[in-house]
């Protein structure tokens, strides 16, 4: 794990990568936040882990198998449901292709 | 009579014996609702009308004795995580205004299944996080306890402090709540209520709201072992609609709980005993190691190394998963949006009205440990810290067969007296609670004392992958040596005040006292001499 210490700059970049918009003072706030917490779980630098392999799954359990066949669909309503905007069956966003 | 103060065993047995009916006592749960959600704020959402169908339709399967659930009848309120079809679930997040979902989700169906009737939608920290249920978009909700001769308001923990509070409070008999760091067990240790996490697998997921899906796991907030165990039995099941839910069979649950402790092994670990850890939790901890050595069980000391790891790596793996799940909340297909120049700006937007400060910050967090450089360094580190956590609890079940721990290392905290300035403060709630998820065991909380402040204190008991019988049999113990814990006084109801008849007694009624006044009351099918609504 690196010594990292984030500034303003990485804050906007990781809000834009997660498309969140910040404003100035807000990104001020949030570095120190996530400072803070970065510098806490550094600690665990301190615990060798080499040999170790990732724990990806609780269980160990194996994953169903099902046939390979339609089992759900034709909710196209219901799914639109929710939706801010839509137009026949579609979802509406604004234009992204010129 | 105080309908809504019973029991779920207890209101069981009155509904089969046909001394009441499912509509009074949804209705009683109802009125309690109406008196006293204005100063709790646990309930965002109540379903009054659908609630008495419902009943109506119990009273008809009860009264033909023809289709009888397990939970006939049962008024439940549901944590706002889980996805109820055509009643708007939000996860108490702004992003999710108005939301109705054309499904249901497993556990509810479960329960609906089992004959239970839904009283409305329960508070929760937004998106369930926090500790504290101070982050919900609908405000936050109030822990029914107050301290000896105090006023303040206190938080009913978090993040299912909407469970917690109803439960605690008697306006619903038990209710869903959902634990990814310690969410059930923590809100059921600052209210005086039972929570259990069963073994990641056990409930489906399918239908809740995902916070961290490698740690996210369903379970009851209830006023008794017995009721914890009824609803767990229902909630639980195997679903293709879930890949990571287990297909394996549940015991009886109600029926593994009056089995003796005799002989079992109960492991102490002693990372637990952390520095600044105040004595009455000490002493509390200490009272539980006696009530299971006068049950005839061993007490072992246990190591588990990295207890202190556990909750720094959540703080990667929790964020990291987060920030996947939370992708999908863009304004597109469901929720809120707010209009920008193009579809990106449009995304940015969305998400930052619609998204709250915590959710924001663990996104960022989770974005970060994420990105391109870092994965190694911080998720990859924390997962192989995670199989350390998970060894730990290997070789601790190789000699023992449950582990005691204190819930939480604080009774409840006064609403805004926390993570104000430093989040880190909020997150060391789940100092005893968050090993648990990282290794995918089952955990519950049994109120097991009072601060000196007389507010309730829970005690963690650990089992091994897929034994919540032993732990819900061990809590049992407890339950039954310190008491089930009363439904306070109730300060929160208004004028119309249906729980209050006389303030609450000084001395707590003991457990063997309830108990026995229960059974004493199901068997004559006689309503029994009550204490201010409390049992």
């Amino acid at each position: 794990m690196t010594k990292s210490q984030i500034d303003e700059a990485t804050v906007k970049r990781i809000a834009h990568l997660a498309r969140v918009k910040v404003s100035s003072q807000e990104a001020h706030s949030l570095q120190r936040e996530l400072n803070g917490i970065l510098a806490w779980v550094e600690e665990l630098n301190a615990i060798p882990t080499d040999e170790i392999v990732p724990l990806t799954s609780v269980g160990g359990a194996k994953l169903h198998m099902r046939a390979d066949v339609v089992t759900d669909g034709g909710k196209a309503a219901d799914i639109l449901k929710n939706a801010p905007k839509s137009e026949d069956h579609f979802f509406l966003v604004p234009k992204v292709i010129e | 009579m105080t309908l809504n103060s019973l029991t779920i065993s207890e209101a069981r047995d009155k509904l089969r014996s046909k001394e009441i009916k499912a509509t009074e006592l949804t209705e009683a749960c109802l009125s309690a609702i109406e008196a006293g959600n204005e100063a709790l704020n646990a309930f965002v959402l109540v379903t009054a009308d659908k609630a008495m169908d419902a009943a109506k339709e119990s009273d008809k399967r009860l009264a033909a004795n023809k289709n009888v659930g397990a939970l006939e009848g049962i008024p439940l309120g549901i944590k706002d995580l889980y996805c109820t079809k055509g009643v708007r679930t939000t996860a108490c997040s702004h992003i999710l205004d108005g939301f109705e979902p054309p499904y249901e989700s497993t556990v509810t169906q479960n329960l609906w299944d089992a004959g239970a009737v839904m009283l409305g939608k329960l508070n929760m920290d937004e998106f369930a996080m926090g500790s504290s249920t101070e982050t919900s978009h609908f405000g936050a909700c109030i822990n029914p306890w107050r301290a000896k001769d105090k006023t303040e308001k206190l938080v009913p923990g978090g993040s299912s402090g909407g469970s917690s509070s109803a439960v605690a409070a008697g306006l619903c008999l038990g209710a869903t709540a959902s634990d990814t760091g310690g969410s059930i067990r923590q809100p059921a240790a600052f209210t005086g209520t039972v929570g259990i996490k069963p073994t990641y697998g056990r409930c489906s997921r399918w239908g809740m709201v995902a916070f961290a899906s490698s740690l996210d796991q369903a379970g009851p907030i209830a006023r008794s072992i017995r009721d914890a165990a009824l609803l767990l039995q229902a909630m639980a099941s195997h679903d293709l609609k879930d890949s990571t839910s287990v297909d394996k069979p549940l015991p009886d649950l109600e029926k593994a709980l009056g089995q003796p402790l005799k002989g079992l092994r109960i492991g102490i670990p002693k990372e637990y005993r952390v520095e600044g850890m105040s004595a009455e939790i000490e002493a509390l901890w200490q009272k539980g190691i006696a009530i299971f050595k006068d049950a005839g069980a061993t007490i072992v000391d246990i190591s588990l190394p990295h207890t202190k790891a556990a909750l720094p790596a959540y703080y990667i793996v929790a964020p990291a998963e987060a920030s996947s799940n939370l992708a999908r909340y863009d304004g597109v297909r469901y929720g809120l949006r707010v209009n920008g120049r193009d579809i990106i700006d449009m995304y940015e937007e969305t998400r930052s009205e619609g998204f709250g400060a915590e959710v924001k910050r663990r996104i960022l967090i989770g974005t970060y440990v994420l990105s391109a450089g870092y994965y190694d360094a911080y998720y990859l580190k924390a997962q192989k810290v995670r199989s350390l956590i998970k060894r730990d609890f290997d070789d601790a079940f190789e000699k023992v067969d449950a582990v005691l721990t204190p819930t939480t290392p604080t009774p409840a905290f006064a609403l805004g007296s926390q993570g104000g300035s430093d989040p880190l403060e909020m997150y060391l709630n789940d100092i005893f609670t968050v090993t648990v998820n990282m290794a995918g065991l089952p955990g519950l909380s049994v109120p097991a004392g009072f601060s000196s402040e007389g507010l309730p204190l829970g005690l963690q008991i650990i089992g091994k992958p897929f034994d919540e019988a032993l732990v819900l049999r061990a809590g049992q113990v407890i339950e039954d040596a310190v008491g089930r814990m009363p439904i306070p006084a109730p300060w929160w109801a208004g004028s119309k005040a249906p729980i209050p008849k006389k303030p609450a007694p000084d001395k707590k009624p003991s457990a063997a006292e309830s108990e026995a006044a229960a059974k004493k009351g199901a068997a004559k099918s006689k309503p029994r001499k009550r204490q201010n609504g409390s049992t």
